[in-house]
């Protein structure tokens, strides 16, 4: 087998063992790799029901094919537990040097059981595992446990996955990093902190053979070089950040907790100021040629020398929805973020929900008691300090922060049960998770794509928002395309989600980012790595069945069709400034857009799916368990 | 740090434009080895604190300090190339010439215990892979004194607002 080792890790951490399953080719023909693979390796590890934080949920890493070899940008890994945020599928990417030690290391996926007495720190060296005592990386930050690891093992070329200090206090919301870069959403750091599990780390050395070298050079050599043309040059000069004077124009940039879509002082927070006034260097993760993300730094004031890579959703979330206008704040308050390993988004989206509490006066100054401010502090929208200083208490799970960091969806029902409040009204989170940075008022079908997200709403799993912002459709409206268009945006992202290949290569291929401009030379990509003989249909069937388990798995879990939806917000208050003012997703569309989506699907009026097609899609063992 | 003050070209790599990708090593492992791996690769890319960046390979220094180092005389030094060579019957992988460099551009393979660094790739008529691949084109293959030129124009095109104000800057970052 080329592309495989065809060996999966198994780790337990309450019995301190190890063993190693085999799995058949068959198996990496329908899960191929990364969120597919490792929802799959969830769905077969996991007890059914478990709560998100018992030993019985695992955690589960899947590589990609193309890890390793010169494929531009497949230096990608899945990553999946249950999330503690929903209750559901937590199903994470992040790319670099991680997965590459991985696979170098012979291991196509990890799965790690139970969880530690004391806090551990996994050492992968080669086909060894090493289980090393995490005391002495507590409270560090996740560069500097990296590094500390790097360190202790005498090897800059053993690459770790870790958590910070939110994971280790079990932020609902923590994430894991790897590299500078993190398997971002859904909670995963809180489900490693659950395991007192601090890092994975791993030292791979062999070589990466390929069933047809010539081919897959020539091929990844070409991509290299068209993807340093105009397909990629919204993401290499100011990488996604320039979305926010776009989304501006259209009415859709979140602004004060969503309660408007235009901020007076976007100029000031855009990816134009950031990359005239702050930009330090751009870098790229491994093996990506592109190369996106813009390290950026505050040159002076309380917070000078703070330093992160700022994207579009970390700027949006933490400048115009806490209506802050002052970059250096962004800046800290997204490297608080990356730096203790929380997820940003759903941090400012937090604040920004606690910012609203605050000012319809709910929240009094009182509640923000604190070691830096004895008295408490005024938490209103446009205040950096006091932002900043709520994202270090909610790190810290430090007075108020206790409550923030179980994200706005289990805080806002602590807090209205206390006080006997509807603050649930304005959490911006459906099934538990924030929402992007795209306001799903003025863009109906990315709507109905975030109320039927798997993992809840999320940009990166469903590119519902495209055809609405180029014009395909009237992203006011709702019509009988919906459907189709919610199910063939998520099923496109579960391709390159599931190779993995990031989606800004999309355009690299022919010029054109639809399948047939991407899907054949995609094929080309996979047959070169693995000898395979995958052609057009087999690649759109990736992530069909991509979403088909993380689907099932859902399912599994309990879910219902009235957990497809989306914050109160967006169907009950109207913005009443900009091009998308006065605009709501009614209960009505709403319902007819999943009747819709549903139907497109194949799958039954209550959002089941029909055991015939689970057979079909080669999942027996699915359609036995949860197939109507 | 004493900087090469070679005759001698070498795989330079500037630091503004290295996005830390690696493809180089990739390119590197693969055209010696015939896989993709890293370790096996003779340039290497750095990163410290989140944004010092470069790519290092053999600088072919004049009177390179691991010729001098090696206590078998194993290595030698072309004389109008200045790449380092390695006899196969000599080197006894004690490791003192990866000690004398000061780029850590010397590594020794696990399999043929032998010393190795960057050639060039002088056996391919295309020259240096590394060099070819690079999407930044970061990597050239150059001298001191290239180099002292490239410096030159950098300097002046550093104060060009002052001297030539009507004439817009492109672009050049990455």
């Amino acid at each position: 087998m080329f592309g495989y080792s065809g060996k999966i890790l198994h780790i337990d951490l309450t019995e301190r063992k190890t063993w190693v399953e085999e799995k058949p080719e068959d198996w990496y023909k329908t899960w191929i790799g990364g969120v597919s693979m490792a929802t799959r390796l969830c769905w077969e590890n996991i007890k059914p029901g478990c709560d998100a934080y018992s030993p019985d949920n695992p955690v589960c890493i899947a590589n990609g094919i193309f890890a390793g070899t010169p494929v531009p940008v497949g230096g990608k890994y899945g990553l999946a537990s249950k999330s503690p945020q929903t209750g559901m599928i937590g199903d994470s990417l992040s790319g670099s040097w991680f997965t590459i030690a991985l696979k170098r290391a012979n291991w196509d996926g990890v799965v790690i059981h139970g969880a530690s007495e004391k806090w551990v720190n996994i050492f992968i060296d080669d086909d060894r595992v090493e289980f090393r005592d995490a005391t002495k990386l507590l409270g560090k930050g996740t560069f500097e446990t990296e590094e500390a690891i790097r360190d202790g093992l005498a090897d800059d070329q053993v690459r770790s996955a870790t958590i910070g200090p939110s994971g280790e206090n079990m932020v609902r919301f923590a994430n894991v990093t790897n590299d500078g870069r993190q398997a971002g959403r859904t909670g995963h750091g809180a489900v490693w902190g659950s395991k007192k599990l601090k890092a994975v780390s791993v030292r791979g050395t062999h070589g990466i053979p390929v069933a047809d070298p010539e081919t897959l050079n020539q091929l990844a050599f070409d991509i290299t070089k068209e993807a340093q043309g105009p397909h990629t040059s919204k993401y290499r000069l100011l990488g996604t950040s320039t979305n926010v004077l776009n989304m501006n124009k259209l009415g859709l940039l979140p602004t004060r907790n969503y309660q408007e879509g235009v901020f007076e002082d976007a100029e000031k927070v855009s990816g134009e100021y950031l990359h005239d006034h702050h930009k330090v260097k751009t870098i790229a993760c491994a093996q990506c040629p592109i190369a996106c993300e813009q390290m950026s730094v505050v040159k002076s004031g309380p917070w000078e020398g703070s330093m992160t890579g700022i994207e579009y959703e970390c700027l949006f979330a933490n400048g115009s929805n806490l209506g802050i206008n002052d970059m250096n704040a962004v800046i800290k308050l997204i490297s608080i973020a990356d730096g203790s390993g929380m997820d940003a988004i759903t941090m400012g989206l937090t604040i920004s929900w606690a910012m609203e509490t605050f000012e319809k006066g709910i929240f009094k100054k009182e509640d923000f008691k604190c070691k830096k401010y004895p008295e408490g502090f005024e938490l209103k929208f446009g205040n950096g300090e006091a932002a900043v200083t709520t994202a270090e208490l909610i790190r810290d799970r430090e007075g108020i922060g206790k409550v923030l960091s179980e994200g706005t969806h289990v805080a806002s029902q602590m807090i209205d049960k206390e006080r006997g409040t509807e603050t649930w009204k304005w959490t911006m989170q459906a099934k538990g998770l924030e929402t992007a940075g795209y306001d799903g008022r003025g863009l109906k079908t990315f709507a109905l794509g975030s109320a039927v997200g798997v993992r809840g709403p999320c940009h990166n799993r469903t590119a519902a928002y495209d055809p609405d912002i180029q014009g395909e459709v009237d992203r006011f409206k709702v019509d009988e395309r919906r459907g189709e268009l919610a199910k063939d945006t998520e099923e496109y992202a579960a391709v390159y989600d599931t190779l993995p290949l990031c989606k800004f290569i999309r355009r690299c291929f022919t010029g054109k980012a639809d399948r047939a401009g991407a899907w054949p030379t995609i094929a080309k990509l996979i047959n070169a790595t693995t000898g395979w003989e995958f052609k057009y249909e087999d690649v759109d069937l990736i992530g069909v069945r991509a979403h088909t388990i993380k689907k099932a798995f859902n399912i599994r879990e309990g879910w219902k069709r009235e957990d497809d939806t989306i914050p109160y917000r967006w169907m009950h208050d109207p913005m009443t400034k900009g091009p998308s003012a006065g605009h709501v997703v009614s209960d009505e569309e709403l319902e007819y857009m999943k009747d819709l989506y549903y139907t497109a699907k194949g799958w039954t009026k209550e959002g089941m799916i029909p055991k015939q097609q689970l057979i079909e899609l080669g999942m027996p063992d699915v359609a036995e368990q949860i197939g109507v | 740090m004493p900087l090469s003050t070679s005759k001698y070209r070498y795989i330079d790599c500037d630091p503004d434009l290295c996005i830390g990708c690696q493809i180089c090593e990739y390119v590197c492992s693969y055209s010696k080895t015939g896989e993709y791996n890293t370790y096996r690769s003779r340039i290497r890319t750095v990163r410290v604190d989140e944004v010092l960046i470069t790519a290092l390979a053999c600088r072919t220094c004049e009177n390179a300090p691991c010729v001098v180092a090696c206590p078998q005389n194993a290595l030698t030094q072309h004389p109008e190339t200045g790449i380092i060579m390695v006899d196969a019957q000599k080197c006894d992988a004690c490791a003192w010439c990866i000690e004398a460099c000061d780029f850590g551009a010397i590594s020794i393979n696990p399999a043929s215990k032998l010393a190795e660094m960057c050639d060039q790739c002088e056996e391919l008529e295309e020259g240096p892979q590394c060099v070819k691949w690079c999407p930044k084109e970061a990597l050239s293959l150059t001298t001191p004194d290239q180099q002292g030129q490239k410096a030159r124009k950098a300097a002046i095109k550093s104060i060009k607002d002052e001297i030539l104000p009507v004439i817009p800057l492109k672009e050049t970052t990455c």
